[in-house]
């Protein structure tokens, strides 16, 4: 595991020689509503060699093979779905930026519905029971030294 | 010498520490003075031998002394001035050493306030602080000392990363880390009000300026480090949704979240279990943030450190304070008694609601950032989180909350009345429609831009909503509106400030919708549309720096034939690395950027070009300027000045002033 990741930052490092040149001139389809739909799906697409970039994103040679998958597929006439079902069957949905709703992923997804729900049950518990409690809180008698600034607070009057 | 100087001061300022972490805390529990009084002296002499110690590796950097490792592995002494200086927390060691300098900073000012404050909570407070300051101290003394010496030292040095050589690594971290560590105060503060079990509304108001600056910085920290991404990484984006960018984006929503409760808190008495599970929060994620950057365990483009040992040791710290500082929150939320009563539509309501968005974009944040590496450990599945899922989760968090702004700031305390807010707000809400109609109709699509906008100046316009009723209340004269305006209490201001701030940010992320962007290969002579502008190529030039051989070109911008700007692009080879940056070309026309990369040289000379025009885009950082602003006016603020207990010093025999209000 650990060699693993250190394969993949010395691949980065090595494609990377510091910033990312992403899509080239080359690459561009001539159909622009193709090309526009070629770029919404590279920015789901993960550059499986590189630290969270989207293929959008990367130079590395991968992510420019990638991008042209998405491209030949588009211009085969693939709806965006079927692009990604091919990318996914081929590479693992590792490489969806956006994981998609499964067992696996519920909690991810669910996440901040879970904490708001919580979040206002709590609000509205703490409320309700505040609510009953009518007495005002008898506030706490002030300790000695409390005392003693107060009094100096009055007498700077 | 100078060197073992600065290494022994930092063993010195843990054995100081030592002490602190049992004297005062000692004397506070057992209600003795003199040993609470060895607090603040002990907390300014840590300050000084740590300052000692940063002072002593920047000394090496400076004279570029290749006999200590770190040196070696991060300077050459080629490098220009400002790269030596901070190329000293431009590694893992360096960092740290920077990291316990702000602790003790920290320390130190509020050791300076320390009269002003109860002597236990003050004393407590400090003795906290260099519970952390030495844990972090051990771990550099342990794990990354960076005065190590070599005992072949060579000739010359490997330099810095060049994507390091930049002016950002001189602005970016030392602000980030004032926002990080001085949250680290906002953290002792609640642990010492915890052990003493003496939590009100007076602690919020000592606490909440310690808060307010570390969110400043912190807003600023981010913002800056944003936008040095944008010029230098090279393909335009300023936030990546990188777990190290998450790692500091989830401090500052906490410390956001915070700072509004505690206003709660100091005013109403109200939320304290609240506030005090924040504070500790706020500071565990700094933590956690800490631990994931140079652990490693996530990858990023930003990690430099990715050592196990170091990783578990900075787990062990984060287990045990966040450990113990829940324990001892569990331990007395019993005994916490709630405060102020509110109506649900109130001032207070509207924090509560804000706290409730903010807490919930933070957990979403946190998972998204964690999960992957979580169901990976469980199922062995791989997953990846990326932009796409922070996007759709996050907006739809966020529009509630900007829809909110400007209608929690016109309620009233206690009981509100949230038909006059919406009345009150209906300049503003005219405001938006216009700018929404006026940039649909001149820029057009995407439509949730313009929407986006709207609610931006909605924002913008509803922060000063409040203000502007109180300045004209007596009328329309000029004279008596900028007295009004000048008698206002200045955390009002402050408050009105950061929030349009807040709106300018969205306006400027709202704008990038509009944006243009080419990738051509281009020859020198060649021109490209884009958006208003003509770029035209005129020639590509080589040039030597001090360190390295650049590529550049001279691109020129017109609009209808005028040049509006020349910019050169460049790429730079630095020989030592064997590697390459892009320096961005960047031109401001209006509010609105060029920004033009130019990626690679082609055999036939040809250049690879990719150039935006991204209208408004320079908004998304001034707005974190007004956030900065706005927290600076209301720290000025008489009521909220640090430990303002002070009595007013005048002459005998005079009346005292009439308070402001």
């Amino acid at each position: 595991m650990k060699k693993l990741w250190l394969v993949l930052v010395l691949l980065c490092l090595s494609f990377a020689p510091g910033p990312a040149f992403a899509v080239q001139p080359g690459e561009i389809l001539s159909d622009p509503a193709l090309e526009k739909r070629a770029r919404e799906l590279s920015v789901e697409l993960r550059c499986l060699v590189c630290q969270n970039q989207s293929i959008d994103d990367s130079n590395a040679p991968l992510a420019r093979d990638l991008r042209l998958v998405v491209r030949e597929r588009l211009v085969a006439g693939d709806t965006n779905d079927e692009v990604m079902r091919y990318v996914v069957d081929r590479y693992g949905e590792f490489i969806l930026l956006r994981p998609p709703l499964r067992l696996g992923t519920l909690l991810l997804w669910i996440t901040p519905l879970v904490v708001l729900a919580a979040g206002l049950a709590w609000i509205m518990v703490a409320w309700r029971r505040r609510s009953r409690v009518t007495v005002e809180a008898k506030a706490a008698p002030l300790t000695d030294a409390e005392r003693k600034a107060l009094e100096n607070l009055l007498e700077g009057r | 010498m100078i060197v073992e100087t600065g290494h022994y001061a930092l063993v010195l300022a843990f054995a100081l520490c030592l002490v602190q972490m049992v004297v005062p805390l000692w004397g506070s529990l057992t209600g003795d003075r003199t040993l609470m009084a060895v607090a603040a002296p002990v907390s300014l002499m840590q300050f000084a031998l740590v300052a000692l110690s940063f002072a002593a590796l920047t000394y090496a950097y400076l004279v570029s002394d290749f006999s200590v490792l770190n040196v070696i592995e991060n300077s050459h002494s080629q490098k220009p001035l400002i790269y030596k200086i901070s190329g000293v927390w431009g590694n893992h060691e360096g960092s740290m050493l920077l990291w316990v300098l702000t602790l003790s900073l920290f320390g130190a000012l509020v050791a300076l306030r320390a009269k002003r404050m109860p002597e236990d909570l003050a004393a407590t407070a400090l003795s906290i602080q260099s519970w952390v300051l030495g844990a972090f101290l051990l771990f550099i003394l342990l794990t990354s000392n960076p005065f190590a010496r070599v005992g072949a030292p060579p000739m010359e040095g490997r330099d810095l990363n060049p994507l390091l050589q930049d002016p950002g690594l001189a602005i970016h971290p030392p602000l980030l880390y004032l926002g990080y560590v001085g949250l680290s105060i906002t953290f002792s503060f609640a642990a010492a009000a915890l052990i003493h079990g003496r939590i009100d509304a007076q602690w919020a108001r000592w606490v909440r300026p310690w808060t307010l600056i570390a969110w400043m910085f912190l807003t600023v920290g981010i913002s800056m480090g944003s936008y040095w991404a944008y010029y230098t990484l090279g393909w335009g984006g300023f936030w990546f949704w990188d777990p190290v960018e998450n790692a500091s984006l989830m401090p500052w929503l906490a410390a956001t979240a915070l700072l509004h409760s505690a206003l709660v808190m100091e005013k109403r008495d109200a939320l304290k279990i609240w506030t005090i599970l924040l504070a500790i929060l706020a500071f565990s994620l700094s933590l956690l943030g800490a631990f994931l950057v140079r652990s490693g365990v996530l990858t990023s483009v930003h990690s430099f450190a990715n050592d196990p040992q170091r990783g578990v040791f900075i787990l062990a710290i984060l287990v045990f304070f966040i450990g113990g500082s829940l324990s001892l929150f569990a331990f007395r939320v019993q005994s916490l008694k709630q405060g102020g009563i509110f109506a649900p539509i109130s001032r207070e309501g509207a924090l509560v609601f804000n706290n409730l968005l903010l807490t919930t974009s933070c957990a979403t944040v946190f998972v998204g950032t964690l999960y992957p590496l979580a169901l990976e450990a469980v199922t062995g599945d791989k997953i990846s989180v990326g932009p796409p899922f922070f996007n759709l989760t996050f907006a739809p968090l966020f529009v509630p909350l900007f829809l909110a702004i400007p209608i929690g700031q016109l309620l009233a305390w206690k009981r509100g009345d949230i038909l006059g807010a919406v009345q009150r707000l209906a300049f503003a809400v005219g405001m938006a429609v216009v700018a929404g109609l006026i940039l649909a109709f001149a820029r057009g699509e995407p439509v949730l831009s313009v929407l986006f906008a709207g609610l931006a100046v909605y924002v913008i316009v509803g922060a000063f909503i409040e203000t502007w009723g109180r300045m004209t209340a007596g009328g329309y004269s000029p004279a008596l509106m900028w007295r009004r305006a000048i008698g206002l209490p200045l955390s009002q201001w402050g408050a009105a400030i950061a929030h349009a701030g807040a709106g300018v940010t969205l306006f400027g992320l709202a704008a990038t919708g509009w944006g243009v962007e080419r990738i051509v290969g281009m020859k020198p002579g060649d021109n490209v549309n884009l958006g208003p502008y003509t770029v035209t190529l005129e020639d590509v030039e080589r040039r030597k720096g001090p360190n390295y051989v650049e590529t550049a070109a001279h691109m020129t911008i017109r609009e209808g034939g005028v040049v509006v700007g020349k910019l050169d692009p460049s790429r730079k080879f630095y020989a030592h690395r064997s590697m390459t940056t892009t320096e961005a070309g960047l031109r401001t026309i209006e509010l609105g950027q060029v920004h033009i990369v130019i990626p690679e040289q082609n055999s036939d000379g040809s250049l690879d070009v990719r150039l935006y025009w991204k209208p408004y885009v320079t908004l998304i950082w001034i707005g974190s300027i007004f956030m900065f602003l706005g927290g600076g006016v209301s720290l000025a603020d008489r009521r909220l000045r640090i430990g303002y207990a002070r009595r007013p010093r005048q002459p005998k025999g005079q009346p005292a002033p009439a308070p402001a209000e």
